[in-house]
């Protein structure tokens, strides 16, 4: 039972597994480039494991900005997981404190969107969820050392194009959602207008945070629930 | 470097606070049922916003090529309920189209430095 659940989490994982390989290659690479030893790049995987921070925190360190302008960088551009694990852990009031606290720590944008976009409606259980979250998170480590270790192994061509396999992943999520419930499909829309507006005044992290605030906002008062 | 591990363990700490605050919230505080609706929204309002305008920075000064390979992912997931077949095909469609510029791109050079030469 347990390992099914594991397995079942971890098949489950696997496009995100695939989307995160060759960016935390380009990780490795660029951070080592950057003058990162590979034990601090892999231990940034480790212990931070949030794609974007990192790639900043790197540009940061080479212009030798401070402790203080990296720490604040990084906690507005992740502010958004506050909001996502908020939702997620509203989802999981089978499973015990313990379990949560050390599945939300591995909580990303994507694993967020695949462990909440389940079309199934019964309840997983913990394994399943660390199943799902530590593919992911592995893919994750491994590729940064990897790419600190081998450097460049994909053609540029090729790891630009593989840019595009996570929104291919978010819009093969949503669009069945959308499918079942055209509510859905208002909210995500509202949500991308509302952020590409913000986008022209605000940092990116606070304009993601405030598009999913304003879209569910808005989703759950005036858009009228179907049966 | 004693520095940069400073450093990453302050990013962590930023980063892991707002992913772990929502347990402690949630086991101490019952929600009023809005809230729980507001948050039943969240997932699809997070993943409009993850998906746009983000798209478009997929390959550097070409938001047409993002796009393109959004679109063809929209397609491919009316069609298909597997999401490696709506990956694949992105990817293939944006490998294509990053390709084809290429080829005009060095077109364009060769041509300039014949016409130079002579």
């Amino acid at each position: 039972m347990i390992k099914e659940d594991i397995q079942k989490g971890m098949k489950q994982g696997m496009p995100i597994m695939l989307g995160y390989f060759p960016i935390a290659l380009t990780f490795g690479v660029v951070s080592q480039q950057a003058g990162l030893s590979l034990v601090e790049l892999t231990s940034m995987s480790i212990l931070v494991y949030a794609g974007a921070a990192q790639f900043m925190a790197v540009n940061l360190l080479m212009v030798s900005a401070g402790l203080l302008e990296i720490t604040i960088a990084t906690f507005v551009l992740n502010f958004r997981h506050f909001v996502m694990s908020l939702s997620f852990v509203h989802k999981l009031e089978h499973i015990n404190v313990r379990w949560k606290t050390a599945l939300t720590s591995l909580l990303t944008d994507e694993s967020f969107a695949l462990a909440s976009m389940d079309s199934k409606k019964e309840k997983k259980s913990h394994y399943y969820y660390l199943g799902l979250f530590s593919v992911a998170y592995l893919s994750w480590i491994m590729g940064s050392f990897l790419g600190g270790v081998m450097g460049d192994i994909f053609p540029e061509r090729l790891s630009v194009s593989l840019g595009i396999a996570l929104y291919a992943m978010f819009i093969a999520l949503l669009i069945p959602s959308i499918q079942k419930n055209r509510r859905h499909g208002w909210i995500a829309l509202i949500a991308m207008a509302i952020n590409y507006t913000l986008s022209f005044y605000v940092d990116s992290g606070w304009s993601i945070v405030l598009s999913t605030i304003f879209a569910s906002g808005i989703g759950t008062m005036f858009i009228r629930r179907e049966a | 470097m004693m520095r940069v591990f400073i450093i990453i363990v302050a990013m962590s700490v930023v980063t892991m606070l707002p992913r772990l605050l929502p347990v402690w919230i949630v086991d101490k505080w019952r929600f009023p049922e809005w809230i729980g609706r507001f948050l039943e929204a969240v997932p699809y309002a997070a993943l409009g916003a993850l998906i746009f305008p983000g798209i478009i920075t997929v390959v550097e000064n070409r938001p047409e090529m993002g796009l393109i390979g959004g679109f063809v992912a929209v397609f491919l997931a009316l069609k298909s309920r597997y999401t490696i077949v709506v990956i694949l095909g992105a990817v293939l469609v944006v490998y294509w189209l990053i390709w084809i510029n290429s080829c005009r791109l060095d077109m364009d050079v060769s041509v300039r430095n014949i016409v130079l030469n002579i």
